[in-house]
């Protein structure tokens, strides 16, 4: 079989795959005041890392990443964990959540909220799960 | 003044009532060749084009709605779309969706 050329689905791919990371974090941090959150933000990012795969192949991606995304799952969870366990620190009952107003340099008053660490543990752990079960069935061949 | 106001909203009422009947005819029609379409590839675009009609109606409601809380939902149909047709297109060519070794 002729080998066939991807060019038209590879130069799609790298613009299009930008604009779903951007996308993916506006999900992301839009999810306290608007529709969005922690879980769409992750299956978008794996999104664009699995149209990645599709149009690159297995190989060249783990060359672009190189990470194990089964290492996701645990990070994101500690994470999570991490925020409910940090509200002993305060005297507080697990899992409490707080939140400021700060000055930021560019955005100006911000509301900056604990709960956005439990979110970046969730989005971690999406990743890490989807990516791991695309991965994982892709994956036919024996690796010995 | 307000009688042309109460004009416009009954307008805009009236144009997304018929554009969501016009929606819901051509995604009827584009589920029969989805369901009867001969080969498989007419399958994939119908599945497609139903897409784009449901990113269309998503629209319309929310305009029918007044709401601007559907905007993000419908870029995620339309991406997710993409995604998958990408994924049909390059089953039906190859066999394969993520190839191990390309070059």
């Amino acid at each position: 079989m002729a080998r066939t050329n991807d060019i038209i689905l590879r130069t799609t791919t790298t613009l299009i795959a930008f604009i779903l990371f951007g996308f993916s974090i506006y999900l992301f941090l839009a999810g306290h005041n608007a529709p969005g959150g922690g879980f769409i933000g992750g299956l978008m990012t794996s999104a664009a890392i699995v149209l990645m795969y599709m149009a690159y192949g297995f190989r060249a991606m783990q060359k672009v990443l190189p990470v194990s995304f089964r290492y996701f799952v645990p990070a994101g969870l500690l994470i999570a964990v991490g925020t409910g366990i940090g509200s002993f620190v305060f005297d507080q009952p697990f899992l409490s959540h707080t939140y400021g107003y700060f000055h930021l340099p560019v955005l100006g008053k911000t509301e900056l909220a604990t709960a956005l660490l439990f979110d970046l543990g969730v989005y971690i752990t999406v990743i890490g799960v989807t990516m791991t079960i695309i991965l994982t069935i892709a994956d036919d061949i024996d690796e010995e | 003044m307000e009688q042309v106001l109460a004009f416009t909203s009954s307008l805009i009422e009236i144009t997304t009532v018929l554009s969501i009947m016009g929606i819901s005819i051509s995604i009827i029609m584009l589920l029969y060749r989805a369901i009867a379409g001969p080969t498989n590839p007419d399958r994939a675009v119908a599945l497609d084009t139903i897409g784009i009609n449901l990113m269309a109606l998503a629209g319309v409601i929310a305009i029918l709605l007044v709401t601007t809380k559907f905007n993000d939902v419908i870029l995620l149909i339309g991406i997710l779309l993409f995604i998958g047709t990408v994924a049909l297109a390059k089953f039906l060519e190859k066999g394969v969706i993520i190839e191990r070794d390309v070059d």
